[in-house]
C-alpha cells in the first residue's frame, strides 16, 4: 500500500456500534480491503477528506482504518490482538495520529469500558457517540458535554446510519490532527492501588522493544496492564517477548499467592469509575418504551412464528441462489459459448485456437458464472445483517448449531452450500472467530451443491430402474436420499472436526440483538461489490489457472496411434456416403477421434495410473478420467464421460445416447461396468469427494494459504474413497 | 447447595452478581461485559429453544449461552 504520507485515524469500538457504517460514511467508496498480516481478518483502510474543499483551503485528508470490533483490548489470540496493535502502531501497523472510539449511546456503560482502556494508552483520542437517533426508542438520554467532561476528551454525538453529526466529527478529527491534545492524567481515569502500581512497574521494566521510543511511564504502565490482563500460560498471542511473558507470569503467581484476583480487581476498578460517573451523563426512563422494534421481536423470536419466519426467510435466500440466479448464469454461459464460437470462427483451426476457446474463454466463463450467486447471497447477507435479523436468527438457531459445534451464524453458509460451495465459503465471514469460520468452510463442500445435480441425474437415470417403492418413485427417492446423505455427512464432519482438528478453547458466545434498522444502500452496494471484486481478483485467478491446467492435462499429448488410425479412415468415410449421411458419419468420426485423444492424453494416462486405486470402488480408468475432468466443476463429469465414450462433448445428463453407451460398457471379464452398485458407489463418491477446483480456490482465499484447502481435499477424498470402498466391497460380497 | 446463578433466573427476574467462575480468558470476558461482583443483572428473554439468554446489565443488553451464564453466581 504505497501511498503518500497522510495522517492516520483508527476507528475502534465494540461490535455492533455502527463502526463500519461510519467508516463507509467517512471514506465513501474509496476503501481498500486487505488482510492483517498472518491472519485472515479483513483490514479496511480508506482515504477520507475532513473539510469541504474550496479554491483557498487545501483539502485535509487522512487515512481511516476500521479496526475489527472488540469488547476489550485484553486479548488471548492474534486476532484479538489486532486492536491494541492498530492503536499503538505495533507489528506492521501504522502508528495512528488519532484514535476515534465509536461508542453505542444506547449501551453506553459497556462501551465506556473499552473507551477507558483506549484512553489509558495516552494517545490523542476522541469519542464518536453513535446511535443518537436510537436513544429515544431505548428510553435513554445522554449528555455529550457531561461525558466529555468526565472522560477528558472531545465527545461528538453522531448518527452514522442517518449521516448526522458527521461534519462535526470530521472537524473534531481535523482539530486533533492539527493540534493533538492529550487527555488529562495521560488518560488514566482510575488510580491503580499501590500494589497494582508496583505490579505494573515490575512488568513495565521488561517491555523491552515493546516499549516504543518516547513512551511515557504512564503509557508504559498501560501496556504493562495490557500484558498483565492478556498473557497467561495458554494464550495464543504473537510476538510477546519471552522476558515480558516471564515477568507477567511471575507477577500473576505472586498475586495469586497473596490471595489477590488481579483480573477482577482491574475490571471492577474500571467499572467502578463508570458507575460512579454515569449519573452525570446518562439517564434512563424507568419504563423502557414499547417500540415497534420490540413488538416485531416478540413475533420474530416467538417459539412458533419465529421459526416459521426463519424458514420463510431462509427459503427465500435459498430460492434466490438456486432459481433467481439462473437467468443470469444462463446469460453468462450463453455469452461465453457465443464468444467461444465466434473466436473459433475467426481463428484458424488448431491447437492455439483450442487453447483460446476451451482453455481461456471457457476458463474465464467458469469464473464469471459464480458472480450472480455471490452478488445475490451477499445482498441478502447485507440486508439480514444491517436490519438486525441475522442476530435474531443466530439467537433462534444457536442451540441447534451449538450441539454440532457450529456457530449460530453458520446456517447461512450451510444453506448456501446447497446452491454452491463458493459463495457459501465466502459467507463464513459473518462469524468473528477463526475456528468457527474454518470449521464451517471445511464442511460446507459436503452439502449437495447444484453442480452435483447433473451427475446424480445421469447416474440415477442410467443405472437405476424406473419404479416405485411404497408408491413413491424410486429415482426421486434416491435423489432425495442423496441430499439428506450430504447434509448428514456435513453435520457429522462438523461434529468430528470440531472435536479434533479444529478443537479450540471454549469462548463465551456473545450476541447482541440490536434494534431493527433500515439497511443503508451505500454500505450494501459496497459490501457486495467488494466481495465480488475480492472473488474475481483472488479466487478467480486460481480458478482460471486451474481450468487451464485441467484443459491442458485433458488435451496433451495430442497424437497417438489410435488417433492416427482413426484419422486414416476419414477419406473412406467421406467417400462412402454424401449429404446428411456423410455429415453424420463425419460427426461420429470426430467424436471417436476426440475420445481417442482424451484416452491417450495425460489425463487418460492418469486415469490408467489411478485405476488400481479406484478399482476397489468399482470404477475403471475411464471413470477415473471423468473424475479428473470433474475437478473443473462437478457437472463437467457428464461431458467428459461423453468424450471418453466417443459420443461427443455436447451430451447432457438426460442424453439417451450417453446412457445407452454407459450400459453397454464392459469390463475385461465381460461383466458390465455400470450396475446399480457401481452407480451407488459413484453417487457416494460424488457426494463426499471435493471434486471442485473453485471450492479449493475459495478456501485458499479465505484462509490465506494452501494448508486448509489441501486438508479439505485430503479429508473429503479419503472419506469418499472409504465410503465407496465399503459400498462396493460389501455390495459385491452380498452378490449385488 | 450450590449458589444460584444467572442461568437460574426466570424472565424479568433480577439478581446481583456475587462471583464469576470458570477458566481465565472466559471469566475475564464475562466480567468485561459488565458482570462484575455487585452488579444487578436481569434476565430479559430466553431463546425459544431455551438457549441463549438475553440479559440486561447496566442498561445494556447482551445475550450469552446458558452454560456460560451458569458460571456467574448470584448473591443468595
Amino acid at each position: 500500500m504505497a501511498l503518500p504520507e497522510v495522517p492516520r485515524v483508527v476507528l475502534v469500538g465494540n461490535p455492533n456500534t455502527g463502526k463500519t457504517t461510519l467508516f463507509n460514511r467517512l471514506t465513501g467508496a474509496r476503501g481498500r480491503v486487505g488482510n492483517y498480516p498472518g491472519i485472515t481478518v479483513e483490514r479496511s483502510v480508506g482515504r477520507a477528506s475532513l473539510n469541504a474543499t474550496n479554491a483557498y483551503a487545501p483539502a485535509i485528508v487522512c487515512d481511516v482504518e476500521d479496526v475489527p470490533g472488540c469488547y476489550s483490548l485484553a486479548s488471548r489470540s492474534a486476532e484479538e490482538q489486532i486492536a491494541i496493535d492498530a492503536l499503538l502502531g505495533r507489528h506492521d501497523s501504522v502508528r495512528p495520529d488519532v484514535a476515534v472510539v465509536v461508542v453505542d449511546a444506547t449501551n453506553l456503560e459497556r462501551n465506556l469500558y473499552l473507551t477507558l482502556q483506549v484512553l489509558e494508552l495516552g494517545r490523542p483520542t476522541l469519542v464518536a457517540l453513535n446511535q443518537m437517533d436510537a436513544l429515544r426508542d431505548a428510553g435513554v438520554a445522554v449528555e455529550a458535554a457531561a461525558l466529555s467532561a468526565c472522560l477528558g476528551v472531545p465527545v461528538v454525538p453522531i448518527s452514522a446510519s442517518r449521516g448526522e453529526g458527521l461534519d462535526a466529527l470530521r472537524e473534531a478529527i481535523a482539530v486533533q490532527l492539527a493540534s493533538p491534545t492529550m487527555p488529562p492524567d495521560e488518560g488514566w481515569r482510575w488510580a491503580p492501588s499501590d500494589a497494582l502500581r508496583a505490579d505494573l512497574d515490575a512488568v513495565a521494566a521488561h517491555l523491552g522493544d515493546e516499549r516504543p521510543e518516547g513512551t511515557s511511564d504512564s503509557a508504559a504502565r498501560a501496556l504493562a496492564l495490557w500484558a498483565l490482563m492478556s498473557v497467561d500460560a495458554e494464550d495464543e498471542l504473537e510476538d510477546v517477548p519471552a522476558s515480558l511473558r516471564l515477568a507477567v507470569l511471575d507477577v500473576q503467581r505472586a498475586a495469586r499467592a497473596a490471595g489477590r484476583d488481579l483480573d477482577a480487581e482491574v475490571i471492577a476498578a474500571r467499572y467502578a469509575f463508570i458507575d460512579a460517573h454515569a449519573p452525570s451523563f446518562v439517564r434512563r426512563a424507568a419504563e423502557v418504551p414499547k417500540t415497534w422494534s420490540r413488538r416485531v421481536d416478540a413475533w420474530l423470536l416467538h417459539p412458533v412464528f419465529g421459526f416459521l419466519a426463519f424458514l420463510a426467510i431462509m427459503f427465500t435466500v435459498f430460492q434466490a441462489l438456486f432459481a433467481w440466479s439462473d437467468p443470469a448464469v444462463g446469460l453468462i454461459e450463453a455469452a461465453f459459448a457465443g464468444l467461444g464460437g465466434w473466436a473459433r470462427a475467426q481463428l484458424p483451426d488448431g491447437l492455439w485456437t483450442d487453447f483460446v476457446v476451451d482453455g481461456l474463454i471457457g476458463g474465464v466463463g467458469s469464473v464469471l458464472v459464480f458472480l450472480p450467486q455471490i452478488v445475490l447471497l451477499f445482498t441478502f447477507i447485507g440486508v439480514l445483517e444491517d436490519t438486525g435479523y441475522m442476530a435474531r436468527a443466530a439467537f433462534l438457531m444457536d442451540r441447534v448449531m451449538n450441539k454440532i459445534g457450529l456457530h449460530g451464524r453458520a446456517f447461512v453458509p450451510l444453506l448456501s452450500g446447497y446452491a454452491c460451495a463458493v459463495p457459501a465459503i465466502m459467507a463464513t465471514r459473518t462469524m468473528e472467530r477463526r475456528r468457527d469460520r474454518y470449521l464451517t468452510m471445511m464442511v460446507v463442500p459436503l452439502m449437495t451443491c447444484s453442480a452435483r445435480l447433473p451427475v446424480y441425474t445421469l447416474i440415477i437415470g442410467a443405472l437405476f430402474p424406473v419404479g416405485a417403492w411404497l408408491g413413491l418413485p424410486t429415482q426421486g427417492l434416491l435423489m432425495l436420499g442423496m441430499y439428506l446423505f450430504g447434509t448428514l455427512m456435513a453435520l457429522v464432519a462438523a461434529a468430528v472436526l470440531g472435536r479434533t482438528v479444529l478443537k479450540g478453547p471454549r469462548v463465551p458466545l456473545i450476541l447482541e440483538l440490536p434494534p431493527f434498522r433500515r439497511p443503508h444502500l451505500g454500505s450494501l452496494a459496497r459490501l457486495v461489490s467488494s466481495r465480488a471484486r475480492v472473488f474475481l481478483s483472488e479466487a478467480g485467478t486460481v480458478i482460471l489457472a486451474g481450468s487451464v491446467v485441467l484443459w491442458a492435462i485433458l488435451t496433451f499429448p495430442r497424437g497417438s496411434e489410435e488417433v492416427t488410425a482413426l484419422e486414416a479412415t476419414r477419406p473412406q468415410v467421406e467417400a462412402s456416403s454424401e449429404g446428411e449421411a456423410q455429415a453424420e458419419a463425419l460427426a461420429a468420426l470426430d467424436a471417436e477421434v476426440a475420445g481417442a485423444r482424451l484416452r491417450n492424453s495425460l489425463g487418460g494416462r492418469i486415469g490408467h495410473a489411478i485405476e488400481p486405486l479406484i478399482e476397489p470402488l468399482g470404477f475403471d480408468w475411464k471413470i477415473g478420467v471423468g473424475l479428473l475432468g470433474a475437478f473443473a466443476a462437478r457437472e463437467v463429469f457428464v461431458s467428459t464421460m461423453g468424450v471418453v465414450y466417443g459420443v461427443g462433448a455436447d451430451v447432457d445428463e438426460e442424453s439417451a445416447t450417453l446412457r445407452e453407451r454407459m450400459k453397454a460398457e464392459r469390463r475385461a471379464d465381460g461383466r458390465p461396468v455400470y450396475t446399480p452398485l457401481t452407480g451407488l458407489s459413484l453417487l457416494f463418491f460424488f457426494a463426499l469427494a471435493c471434486q471442485c477446483v473453485s471450492t479449493l480456490a475459495a478456501i485458499k482465499r479465505e484462509t490465506a494459504g494452501w494448508r486448509w484447502p489441501l486438508f479439505t481435499l485430503a479429508y473429503m477424498t479419503a472419506l469418499a474413497w472409504a465410503v465407496s470402498f465399503v459400498t462396493w466391497q460389501v455390495g459385491t460380497a452380498l452378490g449385488a | 447447595m450450590s449458589p444460584p446463578t444467572v442461568a437460574d433466573l426466570r424472565p424479568d427476574q433480577s439478581g446481583t452478581v456475587a462471583r464469576v467462575g470458570g477458566e481465565r480468558a472466559f471469566r475475564r470476558r464475562l466480567m468485561e461485559l459488565g458482570l462484575v461482583p455487585g452488579t444487578p443483572v436481569t434476565l430479559l428473554k430466553v431463546a425459544p429453544l431455551g438457549d441463549p439468554l438475553e440479559l440486561e446489565v447496566r442498561g445494556g443488553r447482551i445475550s450469552i449461552r446458558r452454560r456460560d451464564a451458569a458460571s456467574v453466581e448470584l448473591e443468595p
